[in-house]
């Protein structure tokens, strides 16, 4: 009986939350999820009803995300030069859309695409709507196709979880968002597209200095590595290959290096998370021989 | 006698509480929808194995009649052609990661922008960072985009991703879009 009392209490609260106004959906999902009564997609999908009051990186639409990201990759392959072997190339986008389609967020505005980086470099660039630059140092670190895989699908949650759109300024996303411009043809003033292009270079600024020289957030990391592991339990690939491959970069990293080792946590501490997240699970069966036959094939020599 | 009077007070607090959010919340599907992305397809089940009944375009609205596991259930919009050899359908299946709740104007005169500019409501295809924007910087900054255009021609087919799959020994209908 206490306990009805105590929800009782609880959903005279709510009410009286809902009844302040529709800006306290906010913190009430908040409180919801905190307390396990909602789940986050519930949370966002309320969150989603009630009125908008700020502009923020979710309000960026795909199309949108498309140019930042065309921007974003342009910048990156003006630093790095490309690896343009058709085949590993080929394979490295088979395997990359294979797992996007399993992704939370499988559809983007110009959909995912794969490209080696020809460099000895240990990293690799998600850039917004799904464009992901990996270079050959990164997948060397990678002992067979589960574990290039699991590189793979820790970008595609970068891209499905929008953390490259999250490291641009709010202040630009709202100054983006409001902008009047339109195309030139359809009576865009001049000066209102040359704000807006300023707007644009410094958006592309804030997203590239992120992935070149401070890294994303631990938090923002943990997280594509769990996406990483949901994708590739859900695909078939046996999801301990992200911790092999990770061992391998943690040898072969150089502490102090301008790659990963300056834009990531250490593998080791990834190392550890992930395994919390893998215990208790069986792996999946032994790969069949095709499997390994056709990475070697691929990118054996990468 | 005093237990179940104070568990009909509970079921009226219940009730009442419901009332509330329904008045603020709106209901969770939406009747129509807008596609989201350049192009996708309307499948005869949910999942990407379903055979492909139509293709639709940005800014094509969808009434959305249900949903399963990351997937809306529409009716084909009137003149969109239906794929060859398949049997007439008025229902399809797309995923959710492809469409949005708001209106998308293709096409809209300055007035319009003003006025939709705020409203979380409509979204205009070509406002904001477009083009016109890229074409803009592109020539302030002098960056090169030839190998951008390139790798977005990567593509890989449906059929290619199923044998994919199939020869290494993967899970065909591995759960996407949102599927949890």
């Amino acid at each position: 009986m206490k306990a009805h009392f105590r929800a009782a209490g609880f959903l005279v609260v709510a009410a009286a939350l809902l009844l302040a106004g529709c800006e306290t959906v906010s913190t009430l999902t908040d409180i919801g999820v905190a307390s396990g009564k909602i789940t986050e997609s519930q949370a966002e999908s309320i969150q989603k009803s009630a009125k908008a009051v700020e502009k923020s990186f979710e309000d960026i639409t795909p199309e949108q995300e498309y140019y930042i990201g065309r921007a974003v990759a342009a910048v990156v392959l003006d630093k790095y030069a490309p690896y343009p072997e058709a085949g590993a190339n080929e394979y490295l986008n088979l395997l990359g859309q294979s797992l996007a389609r399993a992704s939370d967020r499988p559809e983007t505005f110009g959909g995912y695409h794969f490209l080696i980086l020809d460099s000895d470099e240990i990293n690799a660039f998600a850039a917004p709507g799904g464009l992901v630059l990996v270079s050959r140092g990164l997948l060397r670190c990678a002992d067979g196709e589960d574990a290039a895989a699991a590189i793979l699908a820790h970008e595609i949650t970068h891209v499905a979880k929008k953390h490259g759109l999250q490291a641009i300024k709010t202040s630009r996303v709202t100054a983006a968002l409001t902008s009047v411009a339109l195309t030139a043809s359809q009576t865009a003033g001049s000066e209102d597209l040359a704000a807006l292009t300023s707007t644009f270079q410094d958006s592309i600024t804030d997203i590239t200095s992120t992935l070149v020289n401070s890294g994303y957030s631990r938090a923002l990391e943990s997280e594509a590595d769990r996406g990483a592991v949901e994708i590739l339990r859900r695909v078939g690939y046996d999801p301990n290959a992200l911790v092999r491959m990770l061992k391998v970069m943690d040898k072969k990293i150089k502490p102090g290096g301008l790659d990963f080792a300056k834009t990531h946590p250490d593998p080791e501490d990834r190392i550890k998370d992930v395994e919390k997240t893998l215990a208790g699970k069986a792996p999946p069966p032994s790969p069949p021989q095709k499997r390994a036959a056709r990475y070697t094939a691929s990118l054996g020599k990468i | 006698m005093g237990e179940r009077r104070r568990s009909h007070m509970f079921r009226k607090y219940v009730i009442g509480f419901l009332f509330l959010a329904a008045a603020c919340v709106p209901a969770a599907v939406p009747k129509q929808m807008s596609v989201t992305v350049k192009e996708t397809q309307v499948r005869a089940a949910p999942s990407y194995l379903g055979k492909v009944l139509a293709v639709l375009a940005y800014g094509d609205r969808v009434q959305v009649v249900g949903a399963q596991s990351g997937w809306a259930k529409v009716s084909l919009p009137a003149g969109k052609p239906v794929a060859s050899g398949s049997p007439p359908q008025k229902e399809g299946w797309v995923n959710l990661s492809a469409l949005t709740e708001k209106k998308i104007v293709l096409k809209s005169g300055a007035s319009e922008v003003g006025k939709t500019a705020s409203s979380g409501e409509v979204a205009l295809a070509g406002k904001g960072f477009n083009q016109e924007v890229e074409a803009r910087y592109k020539e302030n900054s002098g960056v090169d985009y030839a190998w951008v255009d390139r790798m977005e021609k990567f593509t890989v087919s449906p059929e290619q991703i199923a044998a994919f799959l199939d020869q290494g020994g993967l899970a065909a209908e591995a759960a996407g879009g949102g599927a949890q």
